[in-house]
């Protein structure tokens, strides 16, 4: 097990100056002068024009300019925003739980209702509650997520008036050192209504990002449970004299989760990917909505340092997900 | 009164073409002890027979009988809670493929753990206790350390054991056995066999075992029951069967054996067993005997008494009795 986690961890190094290279060219390939971008709509003379091109450094040959911040990023320096000249990595510090919170929601949500879904849907094979689960499945994998977004506000925070339409907490909560993770900064600070209003901001972001990998979970859970029951370990297990709940719940979804773990780990990426998306819908101040705004201001650093960082947490899932993947698995546990 | 006790047994699978009859009105019975070969080719409805029997059929298989009986209990008309009461307790099963029989994701300990616990509700110790007894039993070394061993690091032929040690947990009255041979090396084959034989001599159960080694059943078995295309075609004593098949069918199995074989080339069986969409009407043997007439192709040969192994033939062989046709 540590040597598999060890083989693991060496990929990783490789991984991570791709990714710092990648992101470091996509910026520059977007058409723009930063330091126009920076100027606005005043302009500026084309001494002061070189004079900061020079400061900034991008003069230098695209190599140079690579390596200074290659040897920046090993250092654990990711430079400072253009726009607020605050460190990039305090920056993202700041807004990650956000994201975070939001983004363990959605897949705890996925999880919680996509597993037994699968499970009931695959037990029940062809009867009426599998072809509406899944259906109803295929109906939200395809489904524009800003057009769900917006069903689901108009619905619950229009004509319900359920749930608010942005933002993480009503603005009469205040947290001093919080931790940036709304639900715990609302428990800790012990004011009455606080969680409910947190928890009230996060339901329908919740399921507007988790809704695809509920989808894409479900439908795993479902087709791995039936390609498990249908193996001779299963008749093994009902020759013992097992109820069927338990050889579903046990014998069979055990080596269900194997396929779907690795779905699980996948669908993580699409998730960072969709949290800009809700993000925006929602004004929710995380890396998502902070990226988009970056890329608009030709925020170098923001860009570079931020789509590292979130490379580096998909890494760390992906990582996570391996030895868990080990752990379920014992055929490569005990290599 | 016998153990097992199978009257009209039939199993029919709905397909997307259709119905199709795997077991036809099989009649069976199992003594205390005894031990009952299942032979014949492979599509013969051996395994389905029993996997009936034992309630392990998918739901795409109708089974009805007049009687289903097993240590006086009627199988037939029991709910499915009552049955995993006996199933894995007094009736057992093996079978044909032991690597993928066991549960990659458990160890072989806690799978074997796992029925000690359903039938005999034996605390942890006690488990542990009597798992380690059992792998002894099975001859399984170093039993203690091999407890925790995950099927894909055991041999195909330790699974088995494996397996039979999982079968005789609760000591079953009755064990069927599935071809538990078939996918093992020779000699590993011939250890098995003599496991499953000195256990039931050791602890009295009776013993159903499947196969289409004629050589096998003659070294084991008490009895033979020959299956045809879903039918019983002869059922006698060993003995009896290998010195005079009443069938034309088992006649032909019995020339296939290497031992008996008067000529160089081996007589192999032309023909195969017949399908969902390839039945003949009348005798079901017909297309592929030698004996076979107009008579046979049409009009299908109700079982024989006792005195001639309930052969299901017009023209039985090996026998001084006149018969009318
Ligand atoms: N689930 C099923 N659905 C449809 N047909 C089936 C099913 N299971 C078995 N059959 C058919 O039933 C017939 C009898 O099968 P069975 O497995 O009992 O044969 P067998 O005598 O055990 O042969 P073998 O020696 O190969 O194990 C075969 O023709 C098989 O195709
Ligand atoms: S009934 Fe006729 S065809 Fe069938 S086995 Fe007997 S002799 Fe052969
Ligand atoms: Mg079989």
């Amino acid at each position: 097990m540590l040597k598999y986690f060890a083989s693991r961890l060496l990929t990783f190094i490789p991984t991570f100056i791709g990714v710092t290279l990648i992101s470091f060219a996509f910026i520059r390939l977007l058409p723009g002068d930063p330091i126009i971008v920076m100027a606005g709509e005043r302009g500026m003379s084309p001494e002061r024009h070189a004079e900061l091109t020079a400061q900034y450094g991008f003069d230098q040959p695209m190599y140079v300019q690579f390596w200074n911040y290659l040897t920046g990023v090993v250092q654990g320096d990711l430079g400072n925003s253009f726009v607020t000249k605050r460190p990039v990595w305090d920056e993202f510090f700041a807004l990650f739980p956000a994201t975070l919170e939001l983004s363990l929601c959605a897949m705890i949500f996925a999880v919680a209702l996509g597993l037994p879904a699968g499970v009931i849907a695959a037990v029940n094979r062809g009867k009426f509650f599998d072809r509406a689960l899944m259906s109803t499945a295929l109906i939200g994998y395809s489904m524009p997520i800003f057009w769900w977004a917006l069903l689901l506000i108009i619905v619950f925070s229009g004509i319900l008036q359920w749930t608010p339409v942005s933002g993480r907490i009503d603005l009469v909560y205040y947290f001093p050192n919080a931790s940036g993770f709304m639900i715990y900064d609302a428990i800790m600070s012990g004011q009455s209504g606080a969680l409910w209003s947190a928890i009230r901001h996060l339901i329908l972001p919740t399921i507007v990002l988790g809704t695809i990998p509920l989808a894409v979970i479900a439908r795993q859970t479902r087709s791995a449970m039936l390609e498990v029951l249908g193996e001779d370990y299963i008749r093994t297990a009902r020759a013992k004299g097992m109820s069927p709940s338990r050889i579903n719940a046990v014998h069979a979804l055990r080596n269900a989760l194997i396929p779907v773990i690795t779905v699980i780990g996948l669908s993580v990426g699409t998730l960072l990917a969709g949290a800009i998306l809700t993000e925006t819908i929602f004004s929710w101040p995380g890396i998502g909505k902070w990226m988009v705004d970056s890329i608009f201001r030709r925020d170098y650093p923001v860009v570079q340092g931020g789509l590292l960082l979130i490379a580096v947490m998909v890494m760390i899932v992906n990582l996570t997900v391996d030895v868990l993947y080990g752990i379920i698995n014992p055929k490569i546990r005990k290599r | 009164m016998s153990l097992l006790r199978i009257r009209n047994l039939s199993v029919e699978f709905s397909t997307s073409t259709g119905m199709f009859r795997a077991v036809d009105s099989v009649d069976q019975d199992v003594a205390n002890g005894e031990i009952l070969a299942i032979v014949g080719e492979s599509g013969s409805g051996k395994s389905v027979s029993m996997l009936a029997l034992m309630g392990l059929l998918p739901w795409t298989a109708k089974v009805t009988a007049d009687e289903l009986s097993f240590d006086g209990h009627d199988l037939l008309n029991m709910s499915g809670r009552e049955r995993r009461r006996i199933i894995g307790k007094d009736l057992a099963m093996i079978f044909q493929e032991p690597m993928s029989s066991l549960n990659p994701c458990f160890t072989v300990g806690w799978q074997i753990k796992e029925a000690l616990r359903k039938h005999l509700g034996m605390d942890r110790a006690a488990r542990h206790k009597r798992a380690i007894e059992l792998f002894e039993q099975v001859g399984i070394p170093a039993p203690e350390k091999r407890l925790s061993s995950f099927p894909h690091q055991l041999s195909g032929g330790m699974n088995q054991r494996v397996m039979i040690a999982m079968a005789i947990a609760c000591k079953p009255k009755l064990l069927i056995a599935d071809e538990p041979t078939t996918a093992l090396d020779v000699t590993i084959q011939a250890q098995i066999l003599d496991l499953l034989t000195s256990l039931r001599e050791d602890s009295g159960m009776g013993l159903v075992l499947i196969t289409h080694d004629m050589g096998v059943v003659a070294e084991t078995a008490h009895r033979v029951s020959v299956q045809y295309a879903g039918q019983k075609i002869e059922e006698r004593p060993v003995r009896d069967l290998f010195r005079a098949p009443h069938h034309p069918y088992s006649d032909a199995l019995l020339r296939a054996l290497p031992e008996r074989a008067t000529e160089k080339r081996l007589p192999t069986i032309p023909g195969v067993v017949p399908g969902q969409f390839d039945r003949p009407a009348g005798c079901l043997f017909s297309p592929r005997c030698q004996f076979a007439n107009d008579h046979c192709r049409t009009v299908s040969p109700a079982p024989f008494g006792a005195d001639l192994g309930y052969a299901r033939c017009h023209y039985p062989l090996n026998t001084d009795r006149r018969i009318a046709s």
